[in-house]
């Protein structure tokens, strides 16, 4: 039964992209008078669209802690993490590892995405304001874990470059409620981005490894 | 009145050259935290803010008749009565009988402006931060906010609708939107957390909250402006990637008073000094 709903969640999901979650059982919406404040509270500017007030589902689960604690809540963010997981793209060319020194400087940026910025700017992952990364790297933020040493400790075996890979492409699938932005999910980086993100956890070479 | 002395002249050249050593260090600095540098930065100025200047402007701009309307602002209501500035944001945002609505101290000048002097709403909401008009109610904002320094906070939530704002408040604290999934909780609802060197403030706590709440408005070093509360808020939503908080709107002021609630009984520190 479980199986049946994941593949049903995942066929959705591939035919309407990334905002086919909706289909999930146990529909969730913001309180209609709190979204009405919203639409009335906020205008778009440049990139930043309206569209973006709307929740979906992961959001509105998250949103709302009680509900989230609830046992409707756990199930349901079980149901939308493993539709997460089967949504998440691999490697088109079965490449995990790009250049860490790209990587480097894509962990270093945090633009992107803000009403300031154009559809031409290129999103840096913002890495380095979560993240612990490189001992050479001493301005970084402690929301996330550190990642210092990641491929020293857990080595690059199959396992560890497809979980890596899924936790950047889509931390959400693991946890529904991670802080960390789902990367592929909304476009955030490309997959020649996320490639190079990956080398510099897991390339010998790179400096979190050293 | 005040007039720019020779001490402020100081401060000021002082004040271009710590900018530039807080912004541009890149090994020194960094060993510590933005806090760290901050409090010695405040050190170095003793009791000095440039915010100062703001608010000497501000003074001047509370009584000198503007406007259609010809008139001042020292008729204003700010809760405490008709031209009463001293204590007068240490208790915003709070309801107000003539508009009916909650409202926090921009949203309230803008009442202020409108009714005294005639000048559009539309003019203030529209407007941009540091220009025009809205410049106007920045200057105002620093001279209120340095009324009530050292100040309790005491916001009230008596009233049906600040109960409802606080709970409103509440709601879209925790509100996720936006391409990165974020809401203000995903930043500030935990102690002794980091943006790069950058602490966060956990808004959820009467400490936290009244340090972020009790320090804003601020003069703030890295733009070299004063920041107003809308501001502050304005620019958390670009970070989020949300779309644009319309000034004055009720997401901000539900925020402001779910923020100074949490805050209250905490001190006033405004203007404060941020990174």
């Amino acid at each position: 039964m479980k199986n049946t709903l994941i593949k049903l969640v995942a066929s959705t999901t591939l035919t309407f992209g990334g905002i086919a979650l909706s289909n999930v059982a146990l529909a969730q919406k913001v309180d209609p008078a709190v979204q009405a404040v919203m639409d009335r509270s906020f205008r778009e500017q440049g990139i930043a669209k309206l569209d973006r007030i709307q929740q979906d589902e992961f959001q509105a689960l998250c949103s709302d802690e009680k509900f989230r604690d609830s046992p409707e809540g756990k199930k349901k963010a079980e149901a939308l993490q493993a539709a997460a997981l089967a949504a998440i793209k691999p490697p088109s060319d079965g490449k995990y590892l790009g250049s860490w020194a790209n990587g480097e400087k894509i962990a270093q940026s945090g633009r992107g995405a803000t009403w300031t910025d154009s559809v031409k700017t290129v999103n840096g992952g913002g890495c380095y304001n979560c993240h612990q990364i490189s001992k050479q790297e001493i301005s970084y933020g402690t929301i996330g874990p550190s990642l210092l040493g990641y491929g020293k400790t857990r080595g690059n075996s199959d396992v560890i470059l497809t979980y890596t890979w899924n936790r950047i492409n889509n931390s959400k699938a693991y946890n529904a409620c991670s802080n960390m932005p789902r990367m592929q999910h909304f476009n955030l980086l490309t997959e020649q981005q996320i490639k190079d993100v990956m080398a510099l956890l897991l390339d010998p070479e790179s400096p979190v490894n050293k | 009145m005040r007039f720019a002395t020779m001490e402020t002249t100081m401060k000021r050249f002082l004040f271009a050259g710590l900018t530039t050593l807080l912004l541009s260090s890149s090994s020194i600095a960094l060993a510590q935290s933005a806090s760290d540098q901050l409090a010695e930065y405040r050190k170095m100025l003793a009791d000095g803010n440039p915010a100062e200047l703001y608010e000497a402007e501000g003074e001047e701009l509370w009584a000198k008749p503007a406007g259609p309307k010809n008139a001042s602002l020292e008729k204003c209501d700010l809760g405490l009565g008709p031209g009463i500035v001293k204590g007068a944001s240490a208790q915003l945002p709070r309801y107000f009988a003539d508009t009916n609505r909650v409202q926090d101290l921009e949203s309230r000048l803008m009442t202020c402006m409108t009714t005294l002097q005639g000048i559009p709403e539309a003019e203030m909401v529209n407007g941009s931060f540091g220009k025009g008009v809205r410049k106007n109610i920045e200057a105002i904002v620093a001279y209120v906010v340095t009324q009530s320094k050292g100040m309790k906070i005491n916001v009230s939530v008596n009233h049906p609708k600040e109960k409802e704002m606080l709970a409103l408040g509440e709601k879209i604290f925790y509100l996720q939107g936006g391409p990165m999934d974020f809401s203000c909780a995903s930043c500030h609802a935990v102690d002794n957390k980091r943006i790069r060197m950058q602490d966060l403030p956990n808004l959820t706590t009467q400490k936290g909250a009244a340090e972020g709440w009790g320090n804003w408005p601020a003069y703030r070093v890295s733009s070299g402006t004063f920041w107003t509360m809308q501001q502050r808020l304005n620019d958390c939503y670009r970070q989020q990637r949300m779309p644009f908080p319309i000034y004055g709107s009720d997401v901000t002021v539900a925020l402001s008073v779910f923020m100074a609630n949490t805050a209250n009984g905490g001190t006033v520190q405004t203007p404060g000094l941020k990174r």
